[in-house]
């Protein structure tokens, strides 16, 4: 809670009268509306009514216990969901003030858009080159001077490129799996997308390589916005700037992250963040 | 820990105890290693007196023929009365012939297949579709022999007027349309095994289902592939029943795909079904060629296990 508070001398003021947030919410222009989003598997209920909406340049982390529908509602966002036999869903997901469920809406394309990481590293058996240049390449970039660029402004970006620099040939399954996940974000990274989802980044991560991402979504933020599931408390307060929490499919609270943590208006939140559950 | 003593039964521990398996579970132990040794064995000693026979009656047949106008000889004329050559050369290349048109026809088919069935196939289509490749594949090759002469060549000469009736380019196809199943089936395997979480992966930077399919499901999964491939071109170089119905019986080097050829597996039959007399050069040549065609599926068997270990993609 200490780190939070010394984080920005300016957001600390403001989140003394919670009056001021809505004003403050406004400067920033919303990237994601989720409204009255509901989601089946099959016969499942498993997200009611959500409404969630998510500003540009800020982290917003997605908490909440096992089973609340964290992974489903991240997936939602870039309709991966869909995978899934049996899905049905209901609402609208504005991205950019458009509806992602519309038929017209190419998933590719909001896939280019949208990166996302997930919660098990899951590198392609090939090069970390090839790794990183697999979506640009895709998406129709072959210049190899430009490829090599891109690789290594990824790669810079995930705070892996000293480490990689001289074997960027090797496959990317020789790297440990703190580092397989930071090359996995700079594959993310390599089409420059507009949002980033992670889905439990480093849950399967050490200290260090966890400390490396924390620090690494701080300086992403500053040119993508980023949603993060997790169920490290300390991390959501560490590193976001809103968070909304989830339970039994429903958002039960959303707002500032020092809100959540220093005076929720929910007793299900405090009970959740003071691990009286879940 | 329970008190065993507040229950009415015995710990499981005494139970354990007193069942007394380990006397009997120790002899077993020993017993059931030597038999299965012993079973293990009948398959290597029959597979060793196999290669020693054809080795020896090999070795009998280069008493009488040189041996380098066995491998350089452009000829294969058995039977002549004045001056019977044994080239086999005519043989390979007819065997080749075979085997290239069915690599030609069951690469392309096998792998969409693969690819529909593991990428893109919803589950009921794939509970049709599986069954009828395992049919295709338990087809005797005796049908597809004469399916290939009296259905595939006229159908044929349809479209190429000057194909002959024996021809190698009928008995080609349908060997490979006999090894599809085996391509289709060992690469979906291969390609079924790849992580979802890789697809997801491709999926999730805005890849199309083509896309993930070429560019990450395929490279993953190109040892199995390969693999399949190969052992299937084995298959077709051993193919014997639909070549020697529709391929004819005229050894010859050329590139001609519309003639009648022979094979290597279609003169052993030919030979064996005949009657060369013991001792002949005729008698020993079928060994010599049933040697060379050894050699051939070994070589196959060997770059599989090479291919297999070398494009293996860890993940
Ligand atoms: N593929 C699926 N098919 C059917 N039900 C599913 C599927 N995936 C998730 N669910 C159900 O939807 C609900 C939400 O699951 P979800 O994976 O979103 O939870 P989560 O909040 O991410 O949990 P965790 O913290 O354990 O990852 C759960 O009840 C789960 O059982
Ligand atoms: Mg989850």
């Amino acid at each position: 809670m200490v780190q939070l508070m010394n984080r920005t001398d300016n957001e600390t003021k403001a989140t003394v009268s919670p009056m001021e947030a809505p004003v403050r919410e406004a400067a920033k222009p919303v990237v994601y509306d989720t409204k009255q989003l509901n989601l089946w598997y099959g016969s499942h209920h498993a997200l009611k009514n959500i409404d969630l909406p998510i500003r540009e340049n800020e982290v917003t982390a997605i908490i909440g216990p096992s089973g609340c529908g964290k992974s489903t509602y991240i997936k939602t966002l870039n309709r991966m969901v869909e995978l899934v036999d049996g899905v049905r869903t209901s609402g609208e997901i504005l991205y950019r003030g458009r509806n992602i469920f519309d038929a017209k809406y190419s998933v590719e394309e909001l896939r280019t858009r949208v990166g996302m990481v997930f919660q098990k590293p899951n590198p392609f058996p090939k090069s970390i080159y090839d790794n990183i240049a697999y979506g640009p390449r895709i998406h129709g970039i072959k210049n190899k001077k430009i490829l090599d660029e891109i690789v290594e402004q990824s790669l810079r970006g995930a705070a892996i490129w000293d480490e990689v620099k001289d074997r960027l040939n090797t496959n990317a399954y020789s790297l440990s799996g703190g580092q397989q996940q930071r090359i996995c974000i700079a594959r993310a990274l390599a089409i420059e997308p507009d949002v980033i989802l992670m889905d439990e980044p480093t849950s399967a991560l050490d200290p260090i390589s966890t400390l490396k991402v924390e620090e690494l979504v701080q300086e992403l933020k500053e040119n993508y916005s980023i949603i993060i599931v997790t169920h490290n408390m300390q991390q959501a307060a560490r590193i976001s700037d809103k968070t909304a929490f989830f339970l039994n499919g429903e958002v039960i609270e959303f707002d500032d992250t020092d809100k959540i943590f220093q005076n929720p208006a929910d007793q299900r939140t405090e009970d959740y963040i003071s691990g009286r559950f879940g | 820990m329970v008190n065993p003593t507040t229950r009415e039964r015995a710990s499981v521990q005494e139970l354990i105890a007193k069942a007394g398996n380990n006397k009997r579970k120790k002899v077993i132990e020993k017993i059931i290693p030597i038999i299965l040794f012993l079973i293990a064995g009948v398959s290597v000693l029959t597979t060793i007196g196999i290669v020693a026979t054809l080795i020896f009656e090999t070795v009998t047949f280069f008493r009488q023929v040189s041996l380098l106008s066995f491998i350089f000889g452009t000829e294969w004329l058995p039977f002549s009365n004045k001056e019977p050559k044994f080239g086999i050369l005519p043989l390979i290349v007819g065997t080749l012939k075979i085997t290239l048109i069915a690599v030609v026809v069951a690469v392309p088919i096998g792998l969409a297949a693969a690819i529909y069935l593991s990428e893109y196939a919803s589950d009921n289509a794939r509970r049709v579709i599986k069954p009828v490749l395992e049919v295709l594949a338990g087809v005797p090759t005796i049908v597809y022999g004469f399916f290939a002469l009296t259905f595939v060549t006229p159908v044929l000469q349809t479209i190429i007027p000057d194909l002959k009736i024996f021809n190698a380019l009928s008995p080609g196809i349908v060997v490979g349309f006999m090894i599809i199943p085996m391509i289709a089936s060992l690469s979906e395997d291969a390609m079924s095994a790849v992580p979802n979480a890789m697809r997801e992966g491709a999926l999730a930077m805005g890849a199309t289902k083509f896309e993930v399919a070429m560019k990450v499901v395929l490279p993953a999964a190109l040892s199995g592939i390969l693999a399949s491939v190969v052992l299937a071109t084995s298959r077709a170089i051993g193919e014997t029943m639909i070549v020697s119905l529709a391929g004819g019986s005229t050894p010859r080097f050329d590139a001609d795909f519309t003639g009648s050829i022979q094979t290597m597996t279609a003169y052993i039959v030919q030979v064996s079904t005949g009657d060369a007399g013991y001792g002949t050069p005729i008698y020993y040549s079928i060994y010599a060629v049933g040697f060379t065609l050894f050699l051939f599926t070994l070589l196959m068997n060997f770059l599989a296990s090479r291919i297999t270990k070398r494009f293996r993609e860890a993940y």
